[in-house]
């Protein structure tokens, strides 16, 4: 899979490819809108992750053209500027996500996947991690073919945690992503612990070769047998 | 005191004084001058009495008053010659009043052929008490007018001078720093008030500039902070997945990151309190509320449940606002999120929805919180180190925002309401 990523701020184009390197992405970096817009012209990507302000113009100059050569590349925005209208704007230019920054590594990676999976495997919306199938398009999970129920959030949890496997998913990140900034994050961390138990232990109790190991105080790990 | 009311005051005691002064002093001229005047009349009756009597021994005779004003009685020589005249002011019976009357009356000696006489002479004289009291009742409507001539000038005329005065007044009484609108300049023939006017306005123009210079700059530094708090956050997260930490080092990562999202949360809330003060959601639609509730309330359904708190909704009508939805969204979450956190056990959070208000009651520590302090930036009734203190501010600036009353009130339990 190849990433463009179009980011001014060396430090955060720094930390965010290595971290897509070491999911087996390709990831370009371009400093400046002059250099994103090269490199669109001349090469395909898989996903695009474009901020917003940069060096030469706005990032939604990008989009535009985009639209004018006719290519249908995932884009999500990664911006600091958290604007309302950019994000509308941006989204109605045919951007795919909106991520404010500062965002979780693991949402950022829950977000590309999904627009991956959206972009290139139309159709087939069945995830498959060892002997668990998620069927995305109706938002069943099965176990060696046998369904099991999971709740809403449940459900959405362990998506998390299949977009992100192997890796640490925060308890900050996973609270926010399962329930924005509605809840209060003393609580969300008590309400996440009462959900991923009862996550483990329908996995558990179904025999799924995957689980979900705690990281002391950090997070949570899933893992595979 | 009001200016006017201070001013008549003043006006009316220093009237009261100056007339007091004037009508003792009027009241002694006057008198002496009836004084004058009636001792002269008697002093003619005098000369004309003796004339007579010198030409008509008959009128010697007369020794009492009776019809007439004068009486003569013989007197011995040593009596006659030792006085001098004497004005005397006394009482006599008057007929027509059936009363002691005072008269003033004349002694005077005189001899003829040897013999000597007194003669005395009276005159009515004007009742004194009687012209005392109508002096001090004349004296008294004369101040009465002048006072109400004072209160009337007051009134209109200095009213009508100060009107530029109390218009700025007014125009400062609603001046808020955060809705600044342009002063209404009235030139006035007053130099003073043309002065005062144009000082207060330059120092509104000052306040205004330091007030908005501070706000930008509360924007623009949350904004700069955006980007080392994503690096230092997504670089720990880099570092924690590393599987080489010891639970030593995961625990201070783990406190770290908390920080770091803390500052996080508080910057974005920073952030949106600027924008929502800088007015930049434009976009305004026409939402129904009871709807919003609705789904809201859906959302918070499970946190509510955990927290052992039972929501509940209460139409009371249907509520239409035309406003930025994300922020209606927001104020409502906003309160909503505070009324399940600060609960109780078995609590309740009770959403009325009224035509034209919505109020949420909720359970919670029964102790008023302080009703100016609820809403202002980092108050904090509890302790709780995660809430950042700004979600009730962020709720009122989006109600100055649209102009909605935003109320707190304790009645057994905590109510917040909002007047559309």
């Amino acid at each position: 899979m190849k990433i463009l990523l179009v980011e001014d701020e060396p430090e955060m184009a720094q930390s965010i490819s290595h971290s897509l390197t070491q999911e087996k992405y390709v990831v370009e970096n371009a400093y400046t809108l002059q250099a994103a817009l090269e490199k669109i012209h001349i090469y395909e990507y898989d996903c695009i992750l474009l901020d917003i302000s940069l060096p030469g113009g706005s990032g939604l100059t990008l989009l535009k053209e985009l639209q004018k050569i006719n290519k249908t590349e995932g884009v999500i925005i990664i911006s600091a500027k958290n604007s309302l209208d950019d994000k509308i704007e941006g989204l109605n230019l045919g951007a795919d996500d909106y991520l404010p920054k500062p965002f979780h590594l693991a949402e950022l990676h829950a977000r590309l996947k999904s627009v991956l999976r959206r972009k290139k495997f139309e159709g087939t919306n069945l995830l498959t991690l060892a002997n668990t199938t998620i069927d995305l398009q109706n938002r069943m999970v099965f176990i060696d073919e046998k369904e099991i129920v999971l709740n809403r959030k449940e459900y959405d949890i362990l998506l998390y945690f299949v977009s992100n496997k192997n890796r640490l998913v925060s308890k900050t990140s996973l609270a926010e992503h399962i329930w924005g900034d509605r809840i209060d994050e003393a609580d969300s961390f008590e309400f996440i612990y009462s959900q991923i138990k009862n996550l483990r232990k329908k996995l558990q109790d179904n025999g799924a070769r995957i689980s979900l190991v705690a990281v002391y105080g950090l997070g949570y790990k899933l893992v595979t047998e | 005191m009001k200016l006017s009311s201070y001013t008549t005051t003043y006006f009316s005691l220093a009237l009261l004084g100056i007339i007091s002064i004037w009508s003792v002093l009027f009241y002694l001229a006057i008198i002496d001058e009836v004084y004058d005047s009636i001792d002269d009349g008697l002093e003619n009756s005098k000369i004309l009495i003796l004339r007579r009597a010198s030409q008509d021994a008959a009128v010697l005779q007369k020794t009492e008053f009776g019809e007439s004003n004068y009486r003569i009685q013989p007197v011995s020589k040593q009596a006659a010659l030792a006085a001098t005249d004497q004005y005397q002011d006394t009482l006599l019976f008057m007929v027509n009043e059936n009363d002691y009357e005072p008269v003033r009356m004349l002694k005077t000696f005189f001899h003829q052929q040897d013999h000597y006489y007194q003669l005395t002479i009276i005159t009515s004289f004007v009742e004194s008490d009687d012209l005392i009291e109508d002096l001090f009742y004349y004296l008294f409507w004369l101040y009465a007018v002048m006072v109400v001539c004072v209160v009337f000038i007051n009134q209109s005329l200095l009213q009508r001078i100060w009107r530029p005065f109390y218009k700025l007044l007014d125009t400062l009484k609603e001046y808020r720093l955060d809705k600044p609108v342009p002063l209404a300049f009235q030139a006035s023939k007053i130099d003073e008030f043309n002065d005062l006017q144009e000082s207060v306005s330059k120092l509104l123009q000052n306040n205004l500039q330091v007030y908005q210079s501070q706000k930008q700059f509360i924007e623009n530094a949350s904004h700069e902070l955006q980007t080392p708090v994503a690096i230092s956050l997504n670089k720990l997260e880099l570092l924690a997945e590393k599987s080489e930490l010891t639970e030593e080092q995961a625990m201070l990562m783990e406190s770290v990151i908390g920080n770091l999202e803390k500052l996080t949360r508080l910057n974005k809330s920073l952030l949106l309190l600027s924008k929502i003060e800088n007015k930049q959601f434009t976009q305004e639609q026409d939402i129904q509320v009871n709807a919003v509730v609705t789904k809201l309330l859906a959302e918070f359904a499970e946190q509510a449940q955990f927290k052992e708190v039972t929501l509940h909704l209460e139409t009371k009508g249907e509520l239409h606002q035309r406003m930025n939805k994300d922020l209606l969204e927001m104020m409502l979450s906003n309160l909503l999120k505070n009324a399940i956190i600060h609960n109780v056990k078995n609590g309740f959070v009770t959403v009325v929805i009224h035509p034209n208000q919505i109020a949420i009651h909720n359970s919670g520590p029964a102790q008023a919180l302080d009703p100016d302090k609820v809403f202002k930036r980092f108050y904090k009734a509890s302790a709780s180190s995660q809430s950042t203190g700004l979600g009730l501010s962020i709720v009122k600036a989006i109600a100055d925002l649209y102009g909605l009353k935003l109320s707190y009130q304790y009645e057994q339990h905590h109510r917040i309401s909002i007047d559309f």
